[in-house]
């Protein structure tokens, strides 16, 4: 029992994808302007390795080793193409808002990783635990980055004001905000993991 | 009997000098720029120097308490950290503008990559570019020399750029700092005299200062506005940081190269892309972001520009 909670558990701080694995970076950078912009970008990665983990961790015996790769992909893109489709059909506003970052998601390396060291290998049950902690852990990094660039650099917070008179602080809401911030981020968590051991 | 003979490895002579001498000898350097800077635009620039500096030490004592380092606010480094950030600075920016920039510098630019001697990146500028990124709209009005209340103007580098010379300003005037500019960069003449005295007692050398000036002299001269071998390059120098930033910044220790030849080398860089951004970036000046892109290049110019070890060949 432990045993599987732990394997939900690591995904969160222990292999957390950004800040550990330094995984995804790409859509991280991108999409982390606004709160809600990470947020539902995390939560459509988490819908996406929830799926692929489970197929692939059924059907992995009967994927041959050569093309495992495309296999995966091809799993994958079924799952990023319905989250795709739902997102255009109920929230167009947030669709365009993440932009090609959303069909991005079939060569997201967070995805395929989890499929390829994981799912591949290990039960259905295990796997979606592992899928659920990667997303979780995955989503709360973009909150993080996404709350922290978008409260500097627009003075906002899910779209509503918090700093009152204040001068956004432009850089956070442009991509080489996104850089400092999460460098930033990575030493401080790496401080703090130096201090415990 | 007393131990008379001492063992100890090379160097054994000491020529007295420390980082906390040269630093203060700089900053000394520098007073007559940030004098002319006050005199040009008034009590303003003063408040604006002031708040840089004292931010600065303020930002380094918190920072080093945090950290549990020894708090060494007197060393001199810190106080040109923020006295180069305000002298990069128009004179009638909102006061907190010089405070955010000094934090940025000391905060992010020098104690998160390890503190003195550690930071590629050289905090002054580092503060600059990020201010520069982050509230555009103040750092690019200028004051108008010596008028009484605050009317904004283009530098003429700026005023270049938009291709329309508002009016024609003597080789004198850009030489005493007669223009629109930044706090420390206008008068030439007082860095001038402040780099002669930094040149005299040998803590800079001429070679980053030389190469990088005579670069950008000489493309502007190549690619002028009106044609090859047009460009006014006597204009090129006068005007912009490129004397401020040639003789104090590019020259900083930690992040410039350490061999003469790795200097030329950096001075030279610097000189191409302040040219390149001055003449066709989007910038009206270039050399803050050019100081900064060469900072990030000095360990690649230090890895091939080495001296070689005595008895060893060549690389």
């Amino acid at each position: 029992m432990k045993n599987l909670f732990n394997e939900f558990l690591k995904g969160i701080i222990k292999e957390n994808p950004t800040f550990v694995l330094l995984l995804g970076l790409c859509p991280t950078l991108a999409v982390s302007v606004s709160m809600i912009n990470g947020l539902s970008m995390g939560l459509a990665a988490t819908f996406v390795i929830l799926g692929s983990n489970l197929i692939i961790s059924s059907i992995k015996r009967s994927i041959p080793d050569k093309i495992r790769i495309p296999c995966f992909i091809v799993v994958i893109a079924t799952f990023v193409t319905i989250i795709e489709l739902v997102m255009k059909a109920y929230s167009p506003a947030l669709n365009r808002a993440l932009g090609i970052y959303v069909p991005l998601i079939v060569v997201n390396c967070i995805v395929l990783g989890r499929a390829e060291a994981f799912a591949s290998k290990q039960r259905v049950f295990n796997s979606l635990l592992d899928g659920l902690g990667m997303g979780i852990g995955f989503t709360l990094a973009l909150v993080l980055i996404s709350g922290i660039r978008e409260s500097l650099g627009s003075g906002r917070l899910l779209g509503i004001t918090i700093f009152k008179g204040f001068e956004p602080v432009l850089i956070f809401s442009m991509p080489s905000g996104a850089l400092l911030i999460i460098g930033l981020l990575l030493g401080f968590f790496s401080l703090i993991k130096g201090k415990r051991s | 009997m007393e131990n008379k003979l001492i063992v100890s490895v090379s160097p054994h002579l000491h020529k007295g000098e420390s980082v906390k001498r040269i630093m203060w000898f700089v900053t000394a350097s520098l007073v007559p720029a940030g004098i002319a800077g006050v005199y040009i635009f008034g009590l303003k620039a003063l408040e604006v120097i002031v708040l840089g500096v004292v931010s600065a030490l303020i930002s380094e004592a918190v920072l080093q308490l945090l950290t549990k380092k020894k708090v060494s606010i007197f060393d001199g480094s810190a106080f040109l950290t923020g006295l180069l950030l305000a002298y990069n600075l128009p004179a009638d920016v909102p006061f907190w503008l010089p405070i955010a920039g000094s934090f940025f510098a000391i905060a992010v630019a020098k104690h998160a990559f390890g503190g003195l001697g550690q930071n590629i990146f050289n905090p002054a500028l580092a503060g600059r570019a990020f201010l520069m990124a982050s509230w555009p709209k103040y750092m690019t009005s200028f004051v108008v020399p010596f008028s009484p209340d605050t009317v904004t103007c283009a530098t003429p580098l700026a005023a270049i750029k938009e291709s329309k010379l508002i009016e024609h300003i003597s080789y004198l005037d850009l030489f005493l700092g007669k223009r629109g500019g930044c706090i420390g960069e206008v008068c030439i003449a007082a860095l001038i005299l402040g780099a002669v005295f930094l040149l005299w007692k040998g803590y800079i050398s001429w070679h980053i200062p030389l190469s990088y000036i005579a670069t950008t002299a000489i493309f502007t001269h190549i690619f002028g506005r009106q044609g090859s071998l047009s460009g006014d390059w006597l204009f090129s120098i006068l005007n912009g940081g490129l004397i401020l930033g040639a003789f104090f910044m590019a020259t900083d220790y930690v992040t410039s190269p350490l061999t003469r030849k790795g200097q030329v080398v950096f001075g030279i860089g610097c000189g191409l892309l302040t040219f390149v951004i001055r003449a066709w970036g989007g910038y009206p000046e270039g050399v803050s972001y050019a100081i900064l892109m060469m900072n990030a290049a000095t360990p690649l110019i230090d890895r091939y520009t080495s001296n070689r070890i005595y008895g060893t060949k060549s690389l």
